[in-house]
Order: C-alpha cells, then structure tokens, then sequence
C-alpha cells in the first residue's frame, strides 16, 4: 500500500465522492433490467421477465418492435443472415460456410459473378439502349453557356414555393443523435421554363442506408435530416448494360414511367454505367490494413465481422499481392510485416492475434502505415490503406494541417486511403468522409457480413482503375414537354449546372464499374400536378427552346423529354469528351427502375417528405417486393425487411 | 440470502440468465461504479451517464465473464475502459465540430478552463496525463495495491509504481507552485 503523505491530501479528496442520487440509480436499474431481459443471457434462462413491457424505456420498446416484425416474416433463414447483431445478439459470423472461408483461390469466383450480373441486360430491359452520341470538344467551347445557366438556375431558385419545405412534425428517432448530419430541407421543385438545366453528382455515397438500417435494427425510426434517398437508391447495384471495349466510358440509361405516388407526374430514371474493371489484369495491390482495437470494438458486429470479412477477401488475392497489419489504440504497432497474400495461415494467424484492449497510449497508427505502404510499392503497383475503426480516428498525427492535410498530402504520393466504419454510436460520419476523401479512397459503413465483403471486394478491383477524371452530368429539360422537375434527394448537394463533383471535391477519377442512378419527378405542361402557375411572359431560354421545338429540331412523333450530357475528361487527357443521350417518353421499364423507385419511395416516407400525398407503407413494400428481380446477394430482399420494420416503427410512434 | 452470495457466484448465475441474481448484482455495485466514475471523470453528470451506460451494456459484457478474475477487478476493467471510450468520442466530436486545424486551439482553451477550475482537487487531477488520472483514481481513489491497480489496467506492477512516484513528483511540483502564489 501506498501511505506517503505526499498523496494524503489527494487521497482524502478522491476518497469523498458525491452520493449517488436515488434517481439516476433507479433509471440506472431499469435499464440494465430491460437490456437483460433483451439479450441472450436472458432467453437461455427460465426465470419469467421481470417486468410487464409498458414498463420499459422507449429504446426497449422499440426492440421490441424488431422482434414482433422478426417473428411475423416467413422468410426467417435469410433474416439471420442480414439482421445486424445489434438487434440479435447472435452472432451472424458463424453462418459462413468454412469451405468458402478458409479455400484460397477455391470456389467460384464472387467477383467475376458479380461483374456477369452487371454485363448482362436482365431479359425486362429495352434491348437496346437508346442511341448515343460521343463528339469531343475544346473545353473552352461550354464555358460561356455555363454561366447562363447558373444564373437562371439561381433564379430558380429563389422562386421556390415555401410551402415545399420540409414539414418538422416528422416521428423523431431514439438514440445517439450527436452525430453531425448536413441535410437540408427537400429538394425542390424547379420550373423548367425558368431553370432548364439541372445537374447531378457523378458519384454518391451509400452510407445513409447503412445508418438507416442500423437505426431501424435498433428498433427507432432515423432521424428525417439523416436520410438521403438519393445514398439509398444508390445503394443498390442495377442491372445497367456496361460500355463495350473501344467504346466511351459511360452508358447511360434512362428509363421513365408514372410516378408511383403520383399519377399526374413522371418518374426518369437515369443510370450511368461506367467501363467495368478488368478483373483479370489488375496491377498488384499492397494493402495495409489499419485495425482499431480499442475496447468499444469488441462487438460482434465490429472486429470478429472485421475479421470475417478479411478472409473471404483473402481468397480473392493474388500471390503478387501483399498484406500488412497495423494497429492503433489497443495492441499498438505493426502487428504483421508485409506478407504475400498466398500466406494465408500467416495473416490469419495475425488477424487472430488482435484483441481489443484499453488503449495505454496514442500510438502514430497512421504515420506507420504509411511508411509500411511507401515501402511496399513498386513500379506499377497500387497501395491503399484501409481504416477499419468504429470512430476513433485519434490516429496520432502531429501535423500542423491537421490528419485532413497530412492524409491529402500522402494521397499525392499514390498511396491512398480508405475508411471502414463498424458500429452506429460512435461513428463521425463527417471525419470519415472527410479522411476518406482527402485520402482519395472511399468510405463505408458497414453492419452485415455480406455488406463487409462487398466494400471489401470493391478495393480489390473497381477503385483501382481510373476511367474518367472530371465528370459532370447535366439534364436538360425540354420545356414543352415538362413543366416543372424536382431531382429526388441532393439536399446537401445542390450543384449548378456544369459544376463537376470532383471539382468540389478537389480530387478523385471515376473508377472502373462505377454506377450511379438519378431520379427525376416530373410533371408535364397541363397536368394537375403542377405547383406553379406558368409565366405570362416566358423567359428567353425558353423562347428559344420553343423556337427550336417549332422549327422541327426534336421530333414531334417520340418526344424528347429532356436531353442527358456527361462531360468528362479521359484519364490523362485535357479535352473534354461529351457523351448525350435524348430522355424519350416511351421507354420500357423493368424491375430494376421500378424497384428504385420503391426505394426512392421508401426514403421519402423517412423523411416525412410531403411529395408523397397518400402513398404509404403498404404501397412501397408492394412496389419493392413485386421488383425484386434476381437478387444475387439479397440487398432487396433485407430491404423489403427494412421497410416492414419501418412501418411497424412509425405506427407505434403514432 | 442473496445478499451474502458472492459477487462471483451471482455473476455466474446472471450469466445462465437468473434474473434476481443479475438485479442483486446491479444493486449492490452501482455506488462503487458511480464513484470510480467520478474519480475518471470528476464530474457528478458524467459519472450518472457512464455508470447508467455501463449497467444497460453489463448484460452483453457478462457474457465475456469467464470467472477468471475477481468481480471487482473484471467491473472496475469495464469502468476504466467505458471512461476512456466516452472521453475519446467526447475528443472525436469536439474536432469533428471545430474543424481540422482547430484542433490545437480548442484543446488549450479546454486546459484554459481548467485552470479557472476553483477545486483543487480538479486542478490536481486535470494535470495528471490521462494515463496518470486513472492510475491515482484506483490507487488512491479506491484504495487498490499497485498490483490489484495493475490488474484492472492490464500493466504490470512496477507499471504502477513508476507512475506513482511520476504523481508524486507532479503534485510536489503543485504544492511548490502553490506555496509560492
């Protein structure tokens, strides 16, 4: 025992802590009853509940919720496999086959697979996409239009109708609410004769889905401002035709059908597939694995899925490939030298060494994997360290731009970064996409297996292979045949016109297999629908655009709805290339349009939005369930569960 | 009679999910890990939500309780490292709002209020590196030897020892601060 009277004053001190207040200690009880009674410890017993249910706290009542629409769904063996183990605490990890876990090179190859899937149109598609044009331009030649439209989509702007705004009455989600999500109110609607030309991000995020399901497993409906439809429908892969070899980068396919909560309005779909990867002569990739193994990781859905997920995509690597561990904030430093990734028992081995423990110091993570990546690259290789944290990014950086500027800095010299967030409570959306970004990779949150493995994959291929570097994509509405448009989702993102996100972004080509999907709303001159009462007086744009429409320039017969351009620049080129495509009325849709929109549906329920009149619940999940499609990796299939689980949530908040 | 079970006998019982054992549980340690809050954290607030945090996680935590340890040494483990945890995500969310370069500026202004902190016990505790503070709050605070002290941290014992006469040089440093003001 220590008695030195150098401590005495100080011991005395600690040694008087305040009482525990009665109250908090009784809602202290409560809550761990509740929690035992909700986790497994609980149904192994025999011993009756405790409690009657109307007792517990409101984020108990939500699980609750879960378990009811758990028990009320026939198709249980998929379930386990996409149930977060937030919601059940059974661990999802064990429901891998071995035979795929621990064959390297084994099986059939998950990638190739996928990248069929893609190829092939699915047999509801219009056989052929519409006819497209390529033409290259000097880029000096679109500029001084730019500018006209982005004062005419500023007027626009300012002529939206207030009573658009979101509506703040919305149900509220229990939970962590610290998080900072920037979203502003719903897009809105523009009027086509005073905004003609709308743009849309060349890449989306996905990690509000993964926030929302994870809110929803927990039993509370997402906070409205945390949703974005557009990372939901962005979420899943379509069946988009992919460009041919010698073909331009891009294909773009645009579908239109009847809005499905609105009967007087359009829905167009449009879905950009960039050149897909070529799996087989991928250069070598370095990976350094950077682990957090601080305490808070040591749950079943964070490091065990972690380390799940690492496996599978051992088996996908090559020989010439290397691997290299570090870790921060538990067993601190290099935990695995560099290793060629045909030494799978090595690198398993050290996986499985790594333990959460209470971080002793702040060790300089990423400084180490850095230099262990510096080191590893050779001509012709690619290097990318991939974070793996549930929000600790106290990654021991000491520079004066902050980790912001030290990982753009690094990114220069070719090698980049990724980030892989495990969890909800403690994940800093912003820091992540903000590391992610600057680091040049890409950023994921992840909560199933089959999610972990997919992002995974994506940094063995897609992101390796550059295809288009400033890519902006513009949509031109004829004026004639639409009257006014709103882009589904975008409120943090409103881009004028010709501005291109990787602009915005200061950095970051398209990569090979790149796909993204916009909807657009939109309501024809005449229709009911229609918010705003037409201009006595036009505007000069769209005199012009009449006068093109009188001389006979679109065809009257198939009616151009609308015109795409994407507008990009070959990798190591410096003149723009322009692929256009005309938006016609009467093109097929199949299963993948309708099931977007579905999801677009979906995301607008969350976000209380007012577009949707009487279109409810029951109608989304009928829409999703009937356009399931294929379904190779049951994303649709885990998202109609979703959507049952949101409705039973928002009717017992009602 | 399940007052006088021992807190291991109970907890092997919660895990083989006895309801009544598990409440007996809860009841009995809330104070105790209340006030180690409270020496972590020094605040009357935060010690509440930690503790609160810690009992509603104890149900998954106790499935990881293999009996190796001590109930005390294994439950004082999950306070240190619940603290940690919630000051970390307090430290992320704190940049994360001020911005990537304010990083410096907001933590001296954090040690600027500090300061301004009457109490000399929060002055005290406040300089001590964070390492340091958890060390004195077993030690001193609980009353722990270096080597129970140590096996809560996960250090050795001569761990403990060293930090220790590192305390004590830092608070004789005070007090010579102290007596010259």
């Amino acid at each position: 025992m220590t008695r030195d009277p150098d401590f005495e004053r100080l011991r005395a001190a600690l040694q008087a802590p305040p009482a525990s207040d009665a109250a908090a200690k009784a809602r202290a009880m409560n809550r761990a009853m509740a929690a035992y009674e909700d986790s497994a410890l609980s149904r192994q017993g025999l011993t009756p509940p405790l409690r009657p249910l109307a007792d517990r706290a409101p984020t108990v009542r939500g699980a609750s919720a879960v378990r009811r629409v758990l028990k009320s769904l026939s198709v249980k063996p998929l379930l386990a496999a996409t149930t977060s183990a937030a919601a059940l605490t059974v661990g999802l990890v064990v429901l891998l086959p071995q035979s795929e876990v621990q064959t390297p090179g084994g099986g059939p190859s998950e990638l190739a697979q996928r990248s069929q899937d893609m190829a092939v149109p699915s047999p509801a598609e219009p056989p052929e996409a519409a006819p497209m044009m390529t033409r290259r331009t000097a880029p000096a030649e679109a500029q001084p239009e730019r500018a006209a439209e982005s004062t005419a989509a500023e007027q626009g702007d300012a002529a939206t109708p207030p009573s658009l705004a979101a509506p703040d009455s919305a149900p509220m989600a229990e939970g962590p609410e610290a998080k900072g999500f920037a979203n502003a109110g719903v897009n809105p609607l523009r009027v086509t004769a005073e905004a003609p030309v709308s743009a849309f991000p060349a890449k989306i995020g996905t990690a509000s889905y993964a926030l929302v399901r994870s809110s929803l497993m927990a039993g509370a409906l997402p906070r409205p401002d945390a949703v974005r439809v557009e990372e939901m429908v962005n979420h899943f892969p379509y069946a988009y035709p992919a460009p041919e070899a010698g073909e331009p980068p891009f294909r773009a396919n645009v579908t239109v059908m009847p809005t499905p909560w609105n009967p007087d309005t359009r829905l167009v779909q449009i879905g950009l597939q960039g050149r897909l990867p070529e799996v087989a002569a991928r250069p070598p990739l370095n990976l350094v694995l950077l682990i957090d193994t601080s305490e808070s990781m040591d749950t079943p859905d964070r490091l065990p899925l972690l380390k799940q997920a690492l496996r599978l995509m051992l088996a996908e690597m090559r020989q010439e490939d290397q691997v290299a561990i570090v870790a921060y904030a538990g067993t601190p430093g290099e935990v695995l030298a560099p290793t060629p990734a045909n030494q799978s028992a090595t690198i398993l081995a050290a996986l499985d060494q790594l333990e959460t423990r209470n971080p002793l110091a702040e060790t300089a993570g990423l400084t180490l994997a850095y230099s262990l990546a510096e080191g590893m690259t050779a001509a012709g290789e690619v290097s990318r360290i991939l974070l793996a944290t549930d929000g600790d990014f106290n990654l021991g950086v000491d520079d004066p731009e902050g980790m912001e500027g030290f990982v753009a800095r690094k990114g220069k010299t070719g090698v980049n970064l990724s980030v892989l967030a495990f969890g909800r409570d403690a994940l800093d959306e912003a820091v992540m996409q903000s590391l992610a970004q600057n680091g040049n990779g890409s950023a994921a949150s992840v909560a199933t297996l089959n999610e972990a493995r997919k992002v995974l994959m994506d940094q063995l291929t897609g992101p390796l292979f550059p295809i288009a570097d400033e890519v902006t994509i513009d949509v031109e509405w004829n004026p004639g045949q639409v009257a006014e448009y709103r882009l589904i989702g975008h409120e943090t993102q409103a881009l004028q016109p010709g501005q291109s996100t990787t602009d915005a972004a200061g950095m970051g080509a398209i990569t090979a297999g790149h796909q993204v999907t916009a909807l657009y709303e939109v309501t024809a001159p005449g229709s009911p629908a229609l918010r705003n009462d037409p201009l006595r007086y036009g505007t000069a744009v769209s005199d012009a655009m009449a006068d093109a429409a009188a001389t006979g320039e679109m065809a009257q017969d198939a009616p151009e709805l609308g015109f795409v351009r994407l507008r990009y620049k070959a990798p190591g080129e410096s003149v723009n290339a322009v692929i256009e495509m005309p938006i016609v009325a009467d093109t097929g849709t199949g299963p993948d349009a309708r099931f977007a929109a579905a999801i677009a549906g979906f995301g607008q329920l969350l976000r209380a939005s007012a577009d949707l009149e009487d279109w409810g619940w029951d109608q989304a999940i009928t829409l999703a369930e009937a356009n399931r499609g294929e379904d190779p990796f049951g994303y649709r299939d885990e998202a109609v569960t979703l959507m049952r689980l949101a409705q039973s949530l928002a009717q017992d908040a009602k | 009679m399940l007052m006088d079970t021992s807190d291991e006998t109970l907890a092997l019982a919660a895990a083989s999910g006895d309801h009544a054992a598990f409440a007996a549980l809860v009841t009995r340690h809330y104070d105790r890990i209340f006030g180690l809050g409270w020496r972590l954290t020094g605040s009357r607030a935060e010690a509440e939500d930690l503790a609160q945090d810690i009992c509603a996680a104890l149900p998954h935590r106790l499935r990881g309780w293999r009996a190796e340890a001590r109930f005390t040494t294994w439950l004082y483990r999950v306070v240190v490292n619940a603290a940690h945890d919630a000051r970390r995500r307090a430290a992320v969310r704190n940049r994360a709002a001020t911005g990537w370069g304010d990083w410096e500026i907001s933590r001296q202004e954090a040690i600027a209020e500090d300061r301004a902190a009457q109490d000399w016990l929060a002055e005290s505790m406040a300089r001590l590196p964070v390492e340091l503070r958890d060390t004195v709050a077993l030690v001193l605070g609980e009353d722990m030897t270096q080597a129970e002290a140590g096996a809560v941290l996960g250090l050795s014992e001569g761990t403990i020892a060293w930090r220790m006469s590192e305390v004590k040089k830092r608070l004789r440093a005070l007090a010579t601060e102290e007596a010259k003001a």
